[in-house]
């Protein structure tokens, strides 16, 4: 019986020992042969990542002015886990935060909680960032209140006062460049997500909560230059997520320079000139409803400046703008000053289009050196097209039918290319000579400026007309069938004429017809250009034929004044014109200013000195005033700068835009009176500045009028903040 | 019949305690217990240490109270060597009665005090606590013991009545302490007293019937919703951990994640992410042993479990060599507890078992259990010691 008792409890030993050896082999499986999965796991459980946010790059104009700088500022915040760990969770230091920064305890304890938990407020008032950061509650607070909370840490547990940079506008000389500069706004948690899925590259760090990105302009083109780096605190923590140490600490690596090609002086000429037509204009009973103005470097595309009307204050995005003000922006009757009229207004641009119709005419048979008549209007089919002002000049050439701007001329040499094409019953493969010319000056695509704003417009022609009926006909061929029954209730006369329109564009809408082709001829009909497309067309024709992406910056620059990136002009197209043709437009645009349209406003001009050639134009747009058009560029015999100025609703070019362009020439050529002297031109040194902007050692720029524009120490530069903040 | 079952007793352990005082001691066995003890208090500190501190308290707090502790159940474990282990057969049933009236205590609001879900402490002045429930444990062993061998007739093997009678007696404190909310104990104790009942050979329907009543319990204890839900969803992450990474399923996991990232030779002592970075909850008693997977590595945690296997072995040892057969039965069920805690506490840590609140004997951190975990070491060796003949005990 014992031995009975005795394999019991041997058999009992040895499943005591198994059940041992058991979690042995347990250990070893989670220890030996799975272990790396969980000091990876091990790892994400036990640090968290606390970024300080780095010091914008400036924006610098063409010699260092700062357009965009930074200032300080002192913001009051709050750590929440300090607060936690009070014994009223921070209740009464809520109240003491209240009283002593006069604001009320609901509005920071708003701040205060964290964006998705319940009785939260929406985005910005909430906060989105991580919990470990602390927390801004209040900003632009008095030295004397900062010092108070930072003496008194015991009753003011986690609550800090800190210097921090934010976005400057110093608007040298008075500039605007509310479209070039942009602004910047806080990242939204869709572009934090999309990054998420999409991933950032190793050394980057890449869009952190509550960072600031460039929203447009500038500051958005170059953002990623501009940006930064974050600084990083990676920091153990534990499950109660107390901070146990400090893993590894990163300073911020502060923004880089962005030095424009705008000048700064240029630029503040060129927006109170453009403002000048505008008033001229409304003086002549014209509505002068918007404009712009473009002066670009003709040899390498730069914009020297680039002015817009309607514009508004820059300042109104600091520190966030709010609903009445951005309204304002984009309210149609302040004339939606949102929009860059230079980059994103589409005109038609009238005569002077005339540039790439003659050209045109030249590589398709026509000789510039023939004789053109000049009737005073001319038969197309059925219909009577007239010139200007219903005058005639009889027999001339074609520089004269520049110099004059004889619509008649224009009329017939599209007639004559639109015939050759087969009229009505295009040939297989029509030349469309006019339209694909204009495609070569530029328009119709974008000009690919470093903004990142801007409308590609429109070229009438077979192509255009074509693709519209492609994508509209559906819909016409529907309305010819079941006519407007909505207008019909209120006047049935309308309704039978907008069927009998639609009936046409069902069947005849894809036809290019011969009143098109002499329409666009002269920069009418479909045809709608942005002002800095002519601006780049005039450019080409001035420099030999060669069509720049525009570029609004010169170089990227690190803290230190070396060069971080330079950017380099880009050909963006080459005028498929001969030398001769280009030579017979260049000659014909400058006689225009000594003996045609743009003659008048030039009087008392030293021309023999530095010629400009130019062109006028006079848009007519249906139902509204005529738009007013001026491109030029000078010198004629060796041009340097191109200028494009317009104004919408404004008269004639000659008359409204055309004033404002001279000036702009004389104090880029230092003309005073009849005296020309380089030295006192606008620009530094009497020409564009290729070369870039000192930086001196405290991290400022260096620039002519340092001393007199700005007293440079309260707005902190790049390395300056940044050591402090590495100091912190 | 093999070596060490021998009916004759071997020639008396000479060792160079060969005094009166210390002859048969099994010195391996105390020894092991020992390292275990010393190996724990390590642990306890490491666990301790960085809690403690973030609360503002003397990070060797907890340390200084388990030296105690420990002491204290050395003294203990001293007592009960000196005395005949036959005393515990006499004092069987007032040490059992005494266990109720603690479980009893616990229940009545104002001296009960509850930890951690389970209503299983009693109150002292100055800030100390008892849990009547591990006192249980070696109440209810030595009771069984005496009761499967008080034989009415000369059968060696107990018969039905003396089984149920057991049953009955032990099922007392069982509802007592399922009462408590710590099913834990009661299945601690549940395979204890099986494998008491399997070493006194009572007959195999009583084994399987035993078997299959606790899992019928289990399963109506759960249709009438008398298991709480927190115990369920223990049982429900048990299965799967990470159906619930944050709640009831959060502690397996932080848990599995200290040992795995352990390797072979650990993070260093004091040096755990997880353990210093206090993400494990309850660290110095109920997963005592994740601080010796992730400081430790395999090597250390694998010494942990050789000295509880190495005490089992001994235990078995004088099970088997023991002097009579309450001594025998006795002996049995302190390595049937032993080994069940032992298994059930580590395989909570390494997720093959669900989570109860069991300590680990001599290793975690606890006052109770250590003092009735060293008592047992002392009536085990009182057994043994009586193995070598020329002991005259004091008390017999």
């Amino acid at each position: 019986m014992n031995d009975k008792l005795n394999i019991r409890l041997k058999i009992i030993r040895v499943i005591f020992l198994s059940l041992m050896i058991t979690l042995v082999g347990r250990l070893f499986y989670l220890q030996i042969s799975t272990g790396e999965d969980f000091i990876k796991a091990s790892q994400r459980n036990a640090f968290r990542e606390i970024y300080t946010q780095p010091v914008r790059g400036l924006i610098l104009d063409q010699v260092g002015r700062p357009v965009v700088s930074n200032k300080s500022t002192l913001i009051v915040t709050v750590n929440t886990r300090f607060l936690e760990n009070t014994e009223d969770k921070g209740a009464s230091v809520i109240t003491r935060l209240s009283n002593i920064l006069n604001i009320s305890e609901t509005d920071i304890k708003d701040r205060l909680t964290p964006c998705g938990t319940k009785n939260a407020k929406r985005p910005p008032i909430c906060w989105s960032g991580s919990l470990f950061q602390p927390i801004p509650i209040a900003k632009d607070v008095s030295n004397s209140i900062a010092l108070e909370i930072m003496e008194q840490r015991t009753l003011y547990p986690g609550v800090s006062a800190e210097l921090i940079a934010i976005r400057d506008i110093p608007k040298p000389f008075g500039v605007n460049m509310a479209h070039i500069i942009g602004y910047v706004g806080p990242v939204t948690d869709t572009e934090i997500n999309k990054q998420k899925q999409e991933g950032v590259a190793s050394d980057d760090i890449g869009l952190q909560n509550n960072d600031a990105i460039g929203r447009s302009g500038v500051e958005r083109f170059y953002d990623t230059w501009l940006r930064g780096k974050p600084g990083v605190k990676v920091v153990a923590v534990d499950k109660a997520a107390n901070i146990k140490g400090v893993v590894s600490d990163t300073d911020p690596e502060s923004g880089k320079y962005v030095v424009l090609n705008i000048d700064a002086k240029l630029q503040s000429l060129v927006e109170e000139q453009l403002a000048g037509a505008i008033e001229r204009a409304r003086s002549k009973d014209y509505v002068g409803e918007s404009g712009a103005a473009v002066v670009v470097d003709v040899n390498n595309g730069n914009i020297l400046a680039m002015a817009t009307y309607p514009s508004y204050d820059p300042k109104i995005w600091l520190g966030g703008i709010s609903n009445k003000e951005f309204e304002s922006l984009s309210d149609p009757k302040s004339g939606i000053p949102l929009i860059s009229r230079a980059t994103q207004g589409l005109f038609a641009p009238a005569s002077i289009y005339k540039v790439i119709t003659a050209s045109a005419a030249a590589e398709n048979g026509f000789d510039l050196q023939d004789i053109y008549q000049c009737p005073p209007q001319l038969e197309i089919g059925t219909r009577v097209f007239r010139n200007y002002e219903s005058l005639g000049f009889g027999a001339i050439t074609m520089q004269r039918a520049i110099e004059v701007s004889c619509d008649t001329v224009f009329y017939d040499i599209a007639n004559t290319l639109w015939l050759k094409d087969g009229g009505l019953n295009p040939v297989a493969n029509p030349i469309d000579a006019v339209e694909k010319m204009s495609f070569a000056f530029g328009l119709g695509s974008k000009t690919g400026i470093d903004l990142p704003e801007e409308v590609k417009g429109r070229v009438g022609g077979r192509i255009f007309k074509k693709d519209f009926w492609d994508k509209n006909h559906e819909i016409w061929c529907e309305r010819a069938e079941k006519g407007y029954p909505e207008v019909e209730v209120q006047d049935p006369g309308r309704a039978s004429l907008l069927q009998k329109f639609a009936k046409e564009n069902c069947t005849e809408g894809m036809r290019f017809r011969a009143g098109d082709a002499v329409n666009i001829s002269i920069g009418q009909g479909d045809t709608v250009v942005t002002p800095l497309q002519m601006a780049m067309a005039y450019a080409a024709i001035a420099n030999g034929g060669t069509v720049y992406e525009p570029r609004v910056v010169k170089a990227i620059m690190n803290a230190d004044g070396s060069v971080a990136e330079r950017i380099e002009p880009k050909v963006k197209s080459k005028l498929p014109i001969s030398a001769e043709t280009l030579a017979y437009l260049q000659k014909s645009l400058k006689s225009t200013t000594v003996s045609g349209t743009g003659a008048p406003p030039f009087i008392g001009f030293p021309l023999s000195k530095i010629p400009v050639a130019t062109k006028t134009g006079t848009g007519e747009v249906l139902g509204k005033q005529s738009t007013s058009w001026f491109a030029s560029y000078a010198p004629a015999d060796n041009p340097q700068y191109a200028i494009v100025l317009m104004v919408a609703q404004g008269g004639t070019g000659s008359g409204t835009s055309a004033p404002s362009v001279r000036r702009i020439y004389e104090e880029l050529f230092g003309i005073r009176g009849g005296v020309i002297d380089p030295a006192t031109s606008i620009l530094k040194g009497g020409s564009p500045t290729y070369s870039l902007p000192k930086i001196r050692l405290d991290g400022l720029p260096d620039y002519p009028e340092i001393d007199e524009l700005f007293d440079p120490s309260p707005s902190p530069s790049p390395s300056v903040t940044a050591k402090s903040a590495s100091a912190r | 019949m093999s070596y060490w079952s021998s009916e004759t007793p071997k020639a008396p352990n000479r060792n160079r305690f060969n005094d009166s005082f210390f002859i048969g001691y099994d010195w391996v066995l105390i020894t092991c217990a020992l390292l275990l003890s010393i190996i724990g208090s390590a642990l306890v500190f490491s666990a301790s240490k960085q809690r403690l501190f973030d609360a503002g308290i003397n990070s060797d707090f907890y340390l200084q109270r388990h030296i105690f502790n420990i002491i204290f159940g050395i003294v203990l474990a001293l007592i009960v060597s000196r005395f005949s282990f036959r005393t515990a057969r006499a004092y069987a049933i007032i040490i059992y009665i005494v266990a109720v009236i603690g479980l009893v205590m616990v229940l009545i609001p104002g001296i009960g005090k509850s930890q951690g879900g389970a209503q299983a402490w009693i109150s002292l002045p100055g800030g100390f606590s008892f849990q009547p429930s591990e006192f249980t444990k070696i109440a209810l062993i030595v009771l069984l013991a005496m009761v499967l061998t008080e034989r009415r007739d000369s059968e060696l093997i107990p018969d039905d009545r003396d089984v149920l009678f057991g049953l009955a007696l032990a099922g007392v404190p069982a509802l007592l302490i399922l009462l408590q909310n710590d099913f834990g104990t009661v299945m601690i104790i549940g395979a204890t007293l099986l494998s008491v009942m399997v070493v006194a050979g009572v007959k195999l329907r009583w084994i399987y019937g035993s078997l299959s009543a606790v899992l019928l319990a289990g399963f109506i204890a759960s249709q009438l919703n008398f298991i709480k839900d927190y115990q369920l969803d223990r049982l429900a992450t048990f299965v799967d951990p990470t159906l619930d990474p944050l709640g009831a399923g959060y502690n397996s996991l932080q848990a599995r994640i200290a040992i795995g990232s352990g390797g072979w030779f650990g993070q260093g002592y004091l040096n755990g992410p997880q353990t210093q970075g206090k993400y494990v909850p309850a660290q110095r008693t109920d997963f005592i042993f994740t601080v010796a997977g992730e400081e430790l590595g395999f090597l250390g945690s694998t010494l942990i479990i050789f000295l509880l296997a190495m005490i089992l072995f001994r235990l078995t040892k004088i099970a088997l060599k023991a002097p009579d057969r309450f001594g025998r039965l006795a002996a049995a069920g302190i390595a049937g507890w032993f080994a069940i805690q032992t298994f059930e506490n580590i395989g909570m840590s390494l997720g093959i078992m669900p989570v109860t609140g069991v300590p680990l004997p001599f290793v975690s951190y606890g006052g109770s259990s250590m003092f009735v975990s060293w008592m047992a070491i002392g009536l085990a060796v009182a057994i043994g010691r009586e193995i070598d003949d020329r002991i005259t005990p004091l008390i017999r």
